[in-house]
Order: C-alpha cells, then structure tokens, then sequence
C-alpha cells in the first residue's frame, strides 16, 4: 500500500521507508517557529532542556500578534523573545520594521520550501502546505522542545484527498474556496487528517490562493493541508529561495479516507456567518436575506493580508467611498506587501476611500488591538476564525470572506455581493 | 470523584481562554479567566478533580498551550469529549493532562454528575447514574509521557537514556 504525500513526507524525516495512518513516529524538524504569544512561554520550557538551539538558522521567531507593542505586558513578552534571538544569535528573528505575519512573511523570506517537515508554534502554521510542504501547528511544550532537540513526536494522518477541477470566476478566490469545502465537510470534517489538495484545477489557483486555502486546513479540524507541487510552486520558490526542496508525490495507491471532488467553476462568493468558519453561505443566499448592516470591515491578516488580496479589494474600492456607518481597517500582511501597496498605489486607493492603513500585524484577527468590537457590533473580516469574542466582545458578530466582498460591503454598509458594484 | 460541567460540541480555545488575557502566561491568572466567555462562573466555582464533558471538536481553533494549562491549573482533573482538535489534544498531552475520548459518555454524562476515571484501562464511572463507560486508553508512549508529567521530562529522560 503507497503512501500519501503527508506521509512520505513524515516517513523521510524519521528516516523510514514506510509509515502508515495511525502510526506514531519521531521526526527531525527543518523549520521551528513561534510569535510573540507562545515564544515567551516557550523560552522557561525550553530552558528546562538545553541551553542552546539546536540551530540558529531552522528557529525562527516572529513577533507579530500584539505587535508593535499594544501594553506594557506585550512589550515585556517581545523583550524576551528579541533578548533570546539575539543572546542565541538566531538568523531569523525579524523585529518591527521588517517583520510581517508570520505566514505570510516566512513563504516570503524563502525560510519554507516543498519538502519539508514545519512546526510553528501557531494553528495557522499549515499555510506553508501551499508550497508542497508538511506543516502543521503545535503547541508550547512542543515548540519548547523542538527548539532544543530539533525533533518530535508526531502520530501519522490519515488523509482526505480534494481533486479539484475547473476554473474559478471572476470575484472568486481561495478563500470562496476553503470557506465553501468548510461548509461542506464541518469544521471538525478533517479532525487528525491531512487535507491533501490535487488536480488538474491546481493550476488555476495562484500561489496567493493556495496559502488561503492551506491557511484555512486547520478551521476543518486537519492536521495539515498540503498542495502538490507544479511549476508554479516551484517558480515561486525559486523567486523567494535559496534552500534545496524537495518534491513529493502520492503514491498511485495511496490510501484516502475519502476522496472529494470540487468543481472550482461552480463556486460562488462565499461568507461564513458567526460563529463557526462552517456556517458558509453563497452571497446569492445571504442577497436573498434582509440586509446585514456591518459596522467595520477588516481587510488582511495571514489569510487574505497578501498583495492579490489587496489589489482586489483595492480594484474595487476604486473610486468608491467607504460607507459612512462603517470603519474599514486594511492591514498588509508584511513590509514587502506594504511597500508594493504604495509602489503600486493601492494605498492611495484605500485612503482616499476612507480606509486606514497600518503597519504589519495580526492586529484586529484576534482581538488584540487595531479594531477590537464592541458589544452588538458586526464586521465583515477577510480573516480566518469567527468564535464567540474572537474579535473582541463576546456579543459581537463576525461574517468571513474573501477580500472582495469585504470591500463591496466597505461600500454598501451590509455584506454585498462584489458583483454588483460599479468599477469606476 | 469530581463532579462535571457539561459543554457542548466545538468549544473553542477562544472561549476557553480569550485572547484578551494571552499578553500573560502565569498559569493562576489564566486559570481565574478558564472558560470565561463559554461560563463567567466557571472560574470561580471549580473544585480540584472536577471535570469538564463536552461533545465532539473539544478545543478547536488557536494553538494556545494557554487553554488546556488554565484548565489544568484551575483543578480540572480531565476533559472527556467525543473528540477533540488535535492540537489542543498534543498539548494535554504534552504537558501531562489527561483527556479522554469517549462518544457515549460524552453524550449520557450530564452537568453535575459525580465521575470517576481509571486511567490505565479508560473506565469512566458515573457515580450519579450508576452506569460506566469504555473510553480509549492512551497507548503506552503517551501514557508514559503523562505519567512523567508532560513532554519536558519525557525529554530529559530520554537524554539520560532511559
Ligand atoms: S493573522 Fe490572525 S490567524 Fe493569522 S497568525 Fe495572526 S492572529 Fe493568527
């Protein structure tokens, strides 16, 4: 019996032949990452382990969740994280300045290629499953320890395979995607597993779309979300890269709990109305509702904070003005993606439509700071997750989706269907 | 014996413990907010060796260690749930707090139940209805890492050669 391409994966970082599903192995790690809420943890932890790295270039850490600093105690926790960086003399630790979100930004900087085995010490972590990679997030004690021994436990996936075919239409992207195969299959449909995308509609999705889709993996409960590499993965890996990758392919008789065929054509602009990422509606359903009057509206994040996302959201905010009732708060994922915006003049664009600028962070995401909701009020958010409280008071709303319709609805005041707005 | 405080499916680690309190990680603050946006009072009124039951998809969302350590810290003694999100299951794990899968007790084990679990063959006893349940033992790995109390020592240990 073959193996899928998560397991071939794990099975050459433990040095074996062979893994099945089920199965629980140790494996050398190629990239440890962690941010500035689960790296201070980590740092008592690991201390309790060893006292160097295990390599100052494979840990990487980020600060970018309340950063730059919104109180003291955020401060303090990033002090401690930029005091061990340097003191451990870590290669890739990026301060305020050149940091951006950490999935976003580690694609970007060529730290994660196809081939590798990822852990981060962040749910989101299984972005990097767009460039053919395993990556998947942990915890502190696991970041702690693969710091320190550069290798860890892991308990092999089973898998789901997603062939995708067709061609997405225009106002649909990746994140119309994911948040319709969350809808599909739960939010708990691919609990343990690996989400391993395929097919022939590969090819129609930009790498930009890829990281949504894989970012989402972990909304479906999957331990990771993996893309095959083709020649686009690997054009942007070399763009980005200088690390030798690796490619790995299912094998023909791979096992698949479950094989899932999605039509890319027959997607429509999709929100995931609160509370769960699964409660996805087509827009033609939420037009065919009373209006949902919105009260912000964000636009970044490590979802949907990419320069694609932005050059959409911007091509239709063009000439239109934000809806008086409502703040819009657009937020690059990273300072690359930032300067782009103004080299292009996209930030122009938002500004001049009534949106703000800000500098790279999680920022709103997750109710940190940059747009916290009050009670009652909701908001329209390219984000990834729509908990109770996610954004800030637990009476407040969140509806997900795609740069597009978020923009739309910056402009209408209720979630709009981007179609439907005049491009100027 | 504790007694149970019963949750539904998808309780997630947003609700388990708010971002709002993630700028600390002392483990006695983050347990006085445990559950705060899912039970205000749950912080307040917990016992040490009380559990906590739920339904399926225990834990999803971020991968906070900040969750199951508040929990942990507040005195709970193990969370059963028809499943659980596998990171929030990783990290119990990782640092020595038992959680149990288990569909059926999920389901019957009613709020303010008093239970017990034996944890080498996953028995749960619900003293209250006089029933018991099957739950899944952890393989031995796992239950040897609980057993030293989490990953750190099992590190260690294995430093050592042991
Ligand atoms: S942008 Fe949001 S989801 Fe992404 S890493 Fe930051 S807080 Fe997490």
């Amino acid at each position: 019996m073959g193996m899928t391409m998560s397991q071939k994966i794990l099975a050459k970082h433990a040095g074996l032949d062979k893994v099945v599903a089920g199965q629980l192995i140790e494996a050398k790690l190629d990239v440890v990452m962690a941010n500035d809420i689960t790296g201070p943890m980590a740092l008592p932890i690991f201390k309790q382990m060893a006292d160097k790295v295990f390599d100052t270039e494979k840990v990487v850490l980020v600060p970018d969740h309340f950063m730059p600093a919104k109180d003291i105690k955020s401060a303090q926790n990033a002090k401690d994280i930029r005091e061990f960086s340097h003191k451990q003399c870590l290669k890739n630790y990026f301060e305020i300045g050149q940091m951006g979100i950490e999935h976003a930004l580690l694609p970007e900087k060529g730290i994660v290629v196809a081939g590798e085995l990822i852990i981060g010490a962040d749910s989101h972590t299984c972005t990097y499953g767009a460039l053919g990679a395993f990556s998947t997030g942990v915890g502190t004690t696991d970041i702690a320890t693969g710091m320190a021994v550069g290798e860890l436990w892991f308990k092999v996936p089973a898998a789901i395979k997603f062939v995708l075919s067709g061609k997405p239409k225009k106002f649909v992207s990746g994140k119309d995607v994911i948040l319709h195969i969350i809808s599909l299959i739960g939010v708990d449909g691919a609990l343990y597993k690996s989400m391993e995308f395929v097919g022939e509609g590969i090819k129609n999705l930009s790498m930009d779309d890829r990281f949504t889709i894989a970012n989402m993996a972990i909304e479906a409960g999957a331990k990771n979300g993996i893309f095959e590499v083709d020649d686009q993965t690997i054009d942007y890996i070399q763009k980005h890269s200088k690390k030798s990758y690796e490619v790995f392919k299912a094998d023909e008789d791979a096992i698949y709990e479950q094989v899932i065929e999605i039509d890319l054509g027959a997607i429509r602009p999709t929100v995931a109305f609160p509370h769960l990422p699964g409660n996805g509606k087509t827009i033609d359903e939420v037009e065919a509702m009373e209006k949902i009057e919105i009260d912000q509206v964000v636009i970044g994040s490590c979802t949907n904070g990419r320069i694609e996302d932005l050059r959409k959201a911007a091509a239709i905010l063009k000439g239109h003005q934000v809806n008086p009732n409502v703040r819009v708060i657009v937020v690059p994922a990273t300072q690359k993606i930032y300067l782009q915006c103004v080299m292009e003049g996209l930030t122009e664009i938002f500004v001049n439509s009534g949106c703000t600028f800000n500098t790279p962070s999680c920022g709103p995401c997750m109710g940190g700071h940059m747009g916290v909701l009050a009670a009652g009020e909701k908001c329209v958010s390219t984000t990834n997750r729509n908990f109770v409280g996610r954004m800030g008071h637990v009476d407040s709303m969140i509806y997900l989706a795609s740069p597009e319709v978020a923009a739309a609805s910056a402009i209408a005041g209720y979630i709009a269907n981007p179609e439907k707005v005049e491009v100027i | 014996m504790g007694k149970v405080y019963k949750y539904g499916d998808n309780v997630d680690t947003d609700v388990i413990i708010p971002a709002r309190y993630l700028n600390s990680f002392d483990a006695q603050e983050l347990a006085s907010h445990a559950m705060a946006d899912i039970d205000a009072s749950f912080a307040s009124t917990v016992e040490k060796g009380d559990f906590i039951v739920a339904g399926k998809n225990f834990g999803c969302g971020s991968s906070r260690e900040h969750a199951p350590l508040c929990l942990k810290t507040a005195g709970v003694q193990c969370v059963i749930a028809a499943s659980f999100a596998r990171i929030f299951y990783r990290n119990s794990i990782n640092i020595g707090f038992p959680i149990l899968e288990c569909e059926v007790a999920s389901k019957d084990i009613e709020a303010n139940d008093n239970i017990s679990v034996d944890y080498d063959t996953g028995i749960i006893t619900n003293h209250t209805k006089n029933k018991t349940y099957q739950a899944q033992p952890f393989p031995p790995f796992l239950q040897k890492m609980i057993e030293l109390d989490g990953l750190v020592n099992y590190v260690k240990a294995k430093k050592r050669g042991q």
